[in-house]
């Protein structure tokens, strides 16, 4: 009843083939979007904007390249930590060495430079295929850490490896606050998120699901196979490579190698698989998941300090969490999103029963 | 029925052989396929009839042999390539898009029609949109004609079997064949779904002029609406003409009932 799509009569193939074609869907929308744009900086207090919603953020635009790769094209990435690191250094490289370039412009350089790095490492895709891809990428990840941890150059020659960002102005406009720092984020996740529900839809998406689903047939009605791998990793890598900028401009602050170790790629992945794979959605719902359910563990976790140990509490921390994870993959092993999905279904009609 | 005169050679195959290691897939096969037939390819299992559609679209290489396509010499083809030259075909084994609906399967097969790029496609602006609704209008149109549209918006991996078939059908169709190759398309259906399926084999033939390559198994049907067959068995063409002739062959009926040595 609350989802219910009757009297909605689409009339045109423009209708039908319309973005958000429900109209449920799109009041959602609109009120997430007035809710993250004026609600959030009205009741969100500082601490939980810059330490909860900009990392949820920037992990969802790191999960929707992920997912366009694993999730719609099927080529399994372990590397996703290398991609985001080539952004970051990139973004940082090209704002310290020539600051006459706009901040927006760096972010998006980063992602190409990113892009170019991941059709590097995909080029082997169209002969080495599911683990043995993952394997590859793996060694991606290996080099990218240790050329980061290598050569000072990449850091303006800082002895510790790490280094500030610089400050960033738009317009002239200097990003200074928390709220500054949400806002551009939450520029990149709205632009992004639209322009990778487009792509899914289009006809790149559909050759990339075609090569997922059954890449012979793919080949057969014309799709080529390596183009569109290929085209899958730039995208892929483009939203890493954005996101590690995002990463270190506008949450940590620094350039950091060990901010992008495999742990980062695994935890990329989690979210999509948490999440579901092939669905943007997902990639907001498996980003909440892994990023703010631990830190909202430490938080509830926090009321009992002093009475457990502490070094319990954050064992226990981790065994929830662990054990939430493994509860939502028996439930529903498709991810929040198809659980999210089927939740709609029932909407349709409840609460009458038939 | 296809047409009267057929004249006009769509496909020529020049004594292909083609091996994998020791096993020999094809020997020395040649046959010639007319503008406008159904023509279909008859034999035992193992006869070789699916490695003979995938050396026509590019799936595999012949060891020997020349396969002459609209008047040119074909060399070291790739499937991508006979697809552009307008060479479709289904699958033995159901090989759709499972994850996607049955509209999306349909768009899919009309890829190669699409051309506006990723940019264009990210922002879904003008003509990149104006694209996906002239293309959904031609997807609608075999929709109809195969009689799918209450299945449109289905994941195809939920779909029956025989409706699978159908929606494979409507996917090669989408992208507007020359050639058509079938393989199977039949296998596992009830009398009336095949009867369906003859039907559409039929009308795609005599509305759109589409040449079809027809692989199967059910000898009433092959006889009834093929053009021409060749029969094949281990490999090699044991016997080629109108459905009469081969059905009367004694090579044929050796090949099939087997033969007293």
């Amino acid at each position: 009843m609350l989802y219910r799509e009757t009297g909605q009569f689409k009339t045109s193939y423009k209708k039908d083939m319309a973005i958000f074609p429900i109209r449920q869907d799109r009041w959602a929308l609109i009120a997430t979007l007035i809710f993250v744009v004026v609600g959030v900086p009205l009741l969100a207090t500082e601490h939980v904007i810059a330490g909860y919603l900009i990392p949820l953020l920037i992990w969802a635009i790191a999960a929707i390249g992920l997912n366009i790769l694993t999730g719609y094209t099927g080529q399994l990435s372990l590397g996703h930590g290398a991609f985001m690191a080539v952004g970051a250094y990139s973004a940082y490289n090209l704002a310290a060495r020539v600051p006459e370039i706009p901040i927006i412009l760096v972010f998006l350089l980063a992602g190409l430079i990113a892009a170019i790095f991941g059709v590097l490492v995909g080029s082997p895709s169209l002969r080495i295929k599911g683990f043995y891809l993952a394997v590859a990428t793996l060694a991606a990840q290996f080099f990218v850490e240790w050329v980061f941890a290598t050569f000072p150059w990449f850091v303006g020659g800082a002895a510790s490896m790490v280094i500030d960002t610089p400050k960033m102005t738009i317009f002239g406009y200097q990003i200074t606050t928390t709220l500054d720092n949400y806002y551009l984020v939450l520029g990149f996740v709205v632009v992004g998120t639209l322009y990778a529900k487009n792509l899914v839809r289009s006809e790149i998406g559909r050759a990339w699901m075609a090569i997922r689903d059954m890449d012979v047939a793919a080949e057969v009605i014309g799709i080529r196979p390596l183009y569109t791998k290929l085209s899958a990793f730039a995208v892929s890598s483009f939203y890493g490579g954005v996101a590690g900028a995002l990463y270190a401009f506008c949450y940590v602050k620094s350039v950091d190698f060990t901010a992008f170790d495999l742990f980062v790629s695994l935890k990329v992945l989690f979210m999509i698989i948490i999440g579901g794979m092939g669905s943007i959605l997902g990639c907001f719902l498996g980003a909440a998941f892994i990023v703010v359910l631990p830190i909202i563990l430490n938080e509830i976790a926090h009321l009992f300090a002093g009475q457990i140990p502490s070094a319990m509490l954050s064992n226990i921390e981790h065994m929830i969490f662990g054990g939430l994870i493994i509860f939502f993959l028996i439930v529903e092993p498709h991810g929040l999103a198809r659980l999210w999905m089927t939740a709609k279904e029932k909407l349709r009609l409840w609460p009458f029963p038939h | 029925m296809a047409t009267e005169h057929q004249s006009e050679t769509l496909l020529k195959v020049d004594a292909i052989s083609l091996s994998f290691g020791g096993v020999h897939a094809l020997v020395d096969v040649s046959f010639d396929i007319q503008k406008g037939e159904i023509f279909s390819i008859i034999g035992p299992n193992g006869a070789g009839k699916s490695s003979m559609l995938n050396v026509i679209n590019g799936v595999y290489q012949p060891t020997q042999g020349t396969i002459t396509y609209k008047g040119e010499v074909r060399q070291g083809m790739r499937p991508h390539e006979a697809a552009v030259q307008g060479i479709a075909r289904t699958f033995q084994n159901v090989a759709l898009f499972k994850g996607m609906n049955t509209i999306d399967n349909l768009m899919t097969g009309r890829n190669l029609k699409m051309k506006s790029n990723l940019l264009m496609q990210g922002f879904y602006w003008g003509p990149a949109q104006n694209e996906e609704i002239v293309h959904r209008q031609a997807v609608e149109n075999i929709i109809d004609f195969l009689e799918i549209q209450s299945i449109r918006k289905t994941p195809v991996g939920r779909l029956p079997y025989g409706l699978q078939k159908r929606v494979e059908l409507g996917r090669a169709l989408a992208a507007e064949p020359t050639l058509l190759l079938l393989d199977e398309p039949m296998a596992g259906m009830n009398l009336e779904e095949k009867e369906n399926t003859c039907r559409f084999i039929l009308d795609v033939n005599e509305e759109l002029g589409t040449t079809i390559v027809l692989i199967e198994h059910d000898m009433s049907v092959v006889m009834d609406i093929s053009d021409r067959v060749i029969v094949l068995d281990y490999g090699r063409k044991i016997s080629e003409g109108a459905p009469d002739t081969v059905r009367n062959d004694q090579k044929v009926i050796d090949a099939y009932l087997g033969v007293a040595h």
